[in-house]
């Protein structure tokens, strides 16, 4: 801490050679600090251009919430059917279009919910009525040749695709009681294992006895479970289809020889979404449009510019060339803490832009406090750098205590909170620590730096 | 200068009791003017081409059976309209309607279920019952070196008490503004009554460590006469600390745009309130308890 070293030293001889050496060091490295920050905040070519993540209600948008029903679901498979819902509703986002969907599981006492938020989706009907639908799971066999030849006499070759040569069966999700990751137990290699009802037992005893050697192609929502082409998307490219190697009369099948069991793992919480359908109700939206959301954002920030000049002003007028400092710690904590924003990334919300406004008037506050036992420690005689660094010694039990306290109303609120709240929490929580910081080391070190080697001359324009 | 800031502690005592008394009476008069993050409900803004006249909407929206509902103009032509929650169906079917006075354009739609709102009126206590036994314990600790004339976690307990009347206080405010306004207290507002509770102990925090200080320095016998003492020394900072701070919160109030006005007019009242109650109340608490123990 700059200011809270022994004053003993400094009342006998002013700084010395060493300390003087010291700060300038320090300073250097803020200031370089400073650039790096600087460049990340305003896009500088020293990095790559990265943008504020902004929340929902600032750039607009969807956010949705459900409820799942869970009571026909077995308590131990309620998590992975959860999983497996949030699967297919990412999926179909993914369909959609959105950019940066965020799906997320939350359980709230004994609800289970699934929180959906769609980054600039305008129209947001069709987007709720396809993840409101229950997961739809269909088999499909291959056609026969006959088939095949009067659908090429109907068609142009270019206009089918790999679909075009497979047709519905009976058999669909509703026939599946589950399915599991399970290993071979002499060679230990993974599969996937497939369970059919009994009903669904006759019916895929039927398609394979059919089907021996051919393909068996396995959708989801009319598309292919997963993507086989690996280009991460699913479209029509990709086909799923194991093929059948004999007639499975027990109702229980085996899908060997797949890439990886992550592959594997996907492929099975798709299977089981559509076997036990979880039932999913909206219970709660938001949806914001996008130039509403600019007029908030361009709002707060004008407020916050004016709120800043003021402190700048308050600061100058009242603390002279120390508040003139401290403005200047301001400026490099405002800086500091929008890089931490992109680092970290915070998603900013309106709401996190209001404790980002607030942490400003606070963070001058530790400032204010040291000036103020300053203007005390002069009073009672000593010269001004020597007062500065007392003042900022015992100014700094109410400096911590207040920060802390601020910090830990934050964390409880960061901890319990929801949506608005936590935005809030989080960046009033960041503010007051680097704050704390910039305050106390950086504006020390920078009239330190400025008093240069005879503070004893300091006159009172310095405070 | 030397304000006698114990002078008038009884008639603090008697205000503050009163005020907590009218504000209790008003929660139980008129209730918090809860907004529908905490009810339920549905809250929509549209823009229209040519914004009509409320009762043409109001004739639209009867044949929904939506119960009670606000119809509010807002900016050049647009309409927030505000009523009990309801499903994506219905919503679509209202926005077909609307597009029938005027072409619609839909700029916000918030519809929150019953079982949402419910859950945030539970949370909302337990997080303020959770803030104040957190400062309690943290500010017992960080004075837990004093014996003379209070211990340590009776400067926690004082300041508890002076945080209660600030959010007592603005909640008075607030109860208020959603009567005679329609403020409707919301989230942001529960956002901001928690950030009073922990930058307004700022202030009891700088009154006490100089309190501290004053007494561990001076061993006086006298302990009023060191918490006048302190008090006198730290009144200018006292003020000036907020200040920056309220800079800020005008600006958002003045500027800030719907959503932040009232989240910043909470913080303001309660920062206002809660310097003031460090400087006359949690002093004379502190000194009156001090007394008490010793005589």
């Amino acid at each position: 801490m700059g200011f809270l070293q022994k004053q003993e030293k400094f009342e006998q001889s002013g700084y010395s050679k060493k300390q003087q050496n010291k700060t300038r060091l320090i300073v250097l490295a803020i200031f370089i600090f400073l650039i790096l920050a600087g460049s990340l905040v305003f896009n500088l070519p020293l990095f790559h251009k990265s943008l504020f993540k902004l929340g929902l209600d600032l750039q607009g948008g969807t956010h949705l919430i459900y409820e799942a029903d869970l009571s026909k679901i077995d308590s131990s498979e309620r998590s992975t059917s959860l999983e497996a819902i949030r699967d297919v509703i990412e999926r179909r986002v993914n369909m959609y279009g959105v950019s940066e969907p965020i799906v997320q599981i939350n359980k709230s006492g004994e609800s289970h919910r699934l929180i959906v938020d769609l980054p600039g989706v305008r129209d947001i009907r069709e987007a709720i009525k396809m993840i409101g639908e229950t997961p739809y799971l269909e088999f499909k066999e291959q056609k026969t040749q006959e088939e095949v030849d009067v659908m090429l006499k109907k068609n142009k070759p270019e206009e089918l695709t790999v679909h075009s040569y497979f047709k519905d069966t009976p058999l669909t999700g509703r026939y599946l009681k589950k399915a599991d990751l399970a290993f071979d137990q002499t060679t230990n290699k993974p599969h996937i294992a497939l369970e059919f009802n009994d009903e669904g037992a006759k019916i895929f005893a039927e398609i394979t006895k059919r089907n021996v050697g051919k393909k068996l192609a396995i959708y989801l929502d009319g598309k292919a479970i997963i993507d086989t082409d690996g280009d991460n998307k699913i479209d029509d490219n990709d086909l799923y289809a194991p093929t059948v190697q004999e007639e499975i009369p027990s109702g229980k099948a085996q899908i060997t020889g797949e890439q990886s069991v992550d592959y594997m793992k996907a492929i099975v919480k798709r299977l089981n979404s559509g076997a036990l359908p979880v039932p999913i109700t909206l219970i709660s939206q938001q949806n914001v449009e996008a130039s509403l959301g600019r007029v908030s954002l361009v709002q707060s920030l004008k407020a916050g510019l004016i709120g800043f000049m003021a402190i700048l002003l308050f600061m100058i007028i009242f603390y002279r060339l120390s508040g003139f400092f401290a403005s200047i710690s301001l400026v490099i904590y405002i800086v500091f803490l929008l890089a931490v924003f992109k680092l970290i990334p915070v998603t900013l919300t309106l709401a996190g832009i209001a404790g980002f406004l607030l942490s400003m008037g606070m963070a001058v506050d530790a400032n204010i406090l040291i000036f103020s036992r300053t203007k005390e420690e002069i009073k009672e005689g000593r010269d001004f750098s020597s007062a500065l660094e007392n003042g900022a010694k015992r100014a700094w039990p109410s400096i911590r205590d207040g920060n802390f306290t601020t910090i830990l109303v934050g964390i409880v609120l960061f901890i319990f909170g929801t949506g608005f709240i936590k935005g809030f929490a989080l960046t009033l929580i960041l503010g007051n620590l680097i704050s704390m910081f910039s305050a106390i080391v950086i504006t020390g070190y920078l009239i330190r730096f400025f008093l240069g080697s005879k503070p004893r001359e300091a006159k009172k324009i310095w405070l | 200068m030397n304000i006698k800031f114990l002078k008038y502690h009884k008639a603090n005592y008697a205000f503050f009791i009163i005020l907590t008394l009218a504000t209790i009476v008003c929660i139980v008069m008129f209730g918090l003017n809860l907004g529908i993050d905490f009810l339920g409900g549905t809250l929509w803004e549209v823009t229209f081409e040519n914004r009509p006249a409320n009762a043409v909407i109001q004739e639209k929206l009867n044949s929904f059976n939506l119960g009670e509902n606000i119809i509010q103009p807002t900016g050049e032509n647009s309409v927030i309209l505000r009523f009990k929650n309801i499903d994506e169906e219905t919503h679509q079917k209202m926005l077909v309607e609307l597009n029938k006075i005027s072409k619609v354009e839909e700029r916000r739609f918030e519809s929150v279920g019953p079982t949402i709102g419910k859950e945030l009126r539970e949370k909302t206590i337990t997080l303020i019952i959770i803030s104040l036994i957190a400062l309690l314990i943290y500010i017992a600790i960080s004075f837990r070196k004093l014996k003379w004339p209070i211990s340590g976690w009776q400067y926690g307990l004082v300041s508890i008490i002076t945080l209660t009347l600030d959010i007592l206080f603005t909640l008075l405010v607030l109860i208020l503004l959603g009567r005679f306004y329609n403020v409707q207290f919301n989230v942001a507002i529960v956002a901001a009554l928690l950030t009073i509770m922990g930058y307004t102990i700022n202030d009891k925090v700088i009154v006490f460590d100089r309190v501290r200080e004053n007494v561990l320095r001076t061993r006086s016998d006298n302990f009023a006469e060191t918490v006048d003492q302190s008090l006198n020394q730290i009144l200018g900072r006292s003020l000036s600390t907020g200040t920056c701070t309220l800079f800020v919160l005008f600006a958002l109030f003045f500027f800030g745009g719907e959503t932040l006005k009232y989240f910043s007019l909470t913080l303001i009242i309660g920062i206002i309130v809660g310097t003031y109650t460090s400087l006359f109340v949690a002093s004379s608490l502190l000194v009156s308890w001090g007394l008490r123990k010793r005589g």
